[in-house]
């Protein structure tokens, strides 16, 4: 069998800890998952749109708002444009973490898939490079697999599911998500544009419907001020000849590394 | 629910998901824009956890979870392992609730 570097499996860098901190999630979203579908289920939907919906959308957050409205009466076209809406964070996301992902395109059509809110968080807290790349491939096709085994598991258990909260599941994954992004937090300017960003999400939440509200927090940069200084900034020095920020070879910046001391491992390490 | 609203809904999806990776192969971003996309993921997700602990839609969301989420965080500042983090927050919220604690 020929194996090209360039085709390498992106699991070949996975970490032991990584794996064991994916799995965790995974856990945590199959029982979300099973809820899904026990819910879906409950509501007269059918098994075979149940199935499909978690294969296809894979967007728990927007899975469940179009089921709420539908059973509640709403129209079917209203349930889409809300659920789109709540999916609209994922093309900024794309943007942030598209060169981890990949960067032919077969890999970028498969990995958008498994583009999801966790996923993106995962990766983001490992040092950018192989080890991110790894990181973002294993999270996305365990929580990809574990939410459609729980939907599965749920829809067939029917109301012999629990209610997720009673396992506290809805606490886990703010907590897992903040976890993760403690690291990127220890820079100054992050952490002012997050906490900008959290009030005006938590503002808006009054008056918006469910997704504006997280794409209100984008507002949040508005407080992102100057960068910080980089000794080696190419823009530092405006008289030195062929000094372009662009001008890296693979295309990626210079790793936004910090002045200072080095950003501590993620949590867990 | 029909396997048409279902297909439409799972299209737009994937193409808000490939549409931010795709413009990210396009453009080669100067240092001071990536600078922002990358601020701009963190504040997508500070803006998730925040409305994700204390709201449920519009409405508070109760103690317990905050509770549990506050929990987790300390021991995520405390370089508690991710899973010990993600137990503790959901045991400190189930364990309230079985508690009484809403």
């Amino acid at each position: 069998m020929v194996r090209d570097d360039r085709v390498r499996s992106p699991f070949s860098a996975v970490d032991r800890r990584d794996l064991r901190d994916a799995l965790a999630l995974a856990a945590a979203i199959a029982v979300v998952g099973a809820s899904f579908g026990a819910l879906a289920a409950a509501a007269g939907v059918p098994p075979v749109l149940i199935v499909a919906m978690s294969l296809l959308v894979f967007a728990g957050g927007s899975q469940f708002l179009v089921v709420a409205v539908v059973t509640a009466g709403g129209s079917v076209v209203a349930a889409i444009a809300a659920a789109l809406l709540l999916n609209m964070r994922h093309l900024p996301f794309g943007l942030a973490v598209g060169d981890t992902v990949a960067r032919s395109w077969p890999g970028r059509v498969v990995g958008a898939h498994l583009l999801i809110d966790e996923s993106v968080a995962f990766a983001r807290a490992r040092p950018s490079g192989p080890r991110a790349h790894a990181a973002y491939w294993l999270c996305g096709t365990l929580l990809f697999t574990a939410w459609n085994v729980g939907t599965v598991a749920g829809m067939l258990a029917g109301a012999a599911v629990p209610d997720p909260a009673s396992f506290g599941v809805d606490a886990a994954f703010p907590a897992g998500l903040l976890a993760l992004l403690l690291p990127s937090l220890r820079h100054r300017d992050a952490r002012r544009v997050g906490l900008a960003a959290a009030m005006l999400a938590l503002l808006a939440a009054t008056v918006l419907p469910p997704g504006l509200p997280v794409l209100v927090g984008l507002l949040g940069l508005l407080v992102a001020g100057r960068p910080p200084a980089r000794p080696a900034e190419p823009e530092a020095r405006p008289g030195a000849p062929g000094a372009s920020p662009a001008g890296t070879d693979d295309g990626s910046p210079p790793d936004g590394a910090p002045p200072g001391p080095t950003p501590p491992p993620g949590p867990g390490r | 629910m029909t396997w048409s609203a279902l297909l439409i809904l799972a299209a737009g999806t994937y193409l808000l998901r490939l549409a931010g990776l795709a413009l990210r192969g396009r453009l080669r971003l100067p240092a001071r824009v990536d600078r922002y996309v990358d601020l701009g993921a963190t504040a997508l997700l500070v803006a998730l956890v925040a409305t994700a602990t204390l709201l449920d839609g519009d409405a508070f969301a109760g103690w317990a979870r905050p509770a549990g989420v506050l929990v987790g965080g300390l021991a995520a500042w405390r370089r508690a392992p991710f899973v010990v983090v993600v137990v503790l927050a959901a045991g400190t919220a189930a364990g309230l609730r079985a508690l009484g604690v809403e």
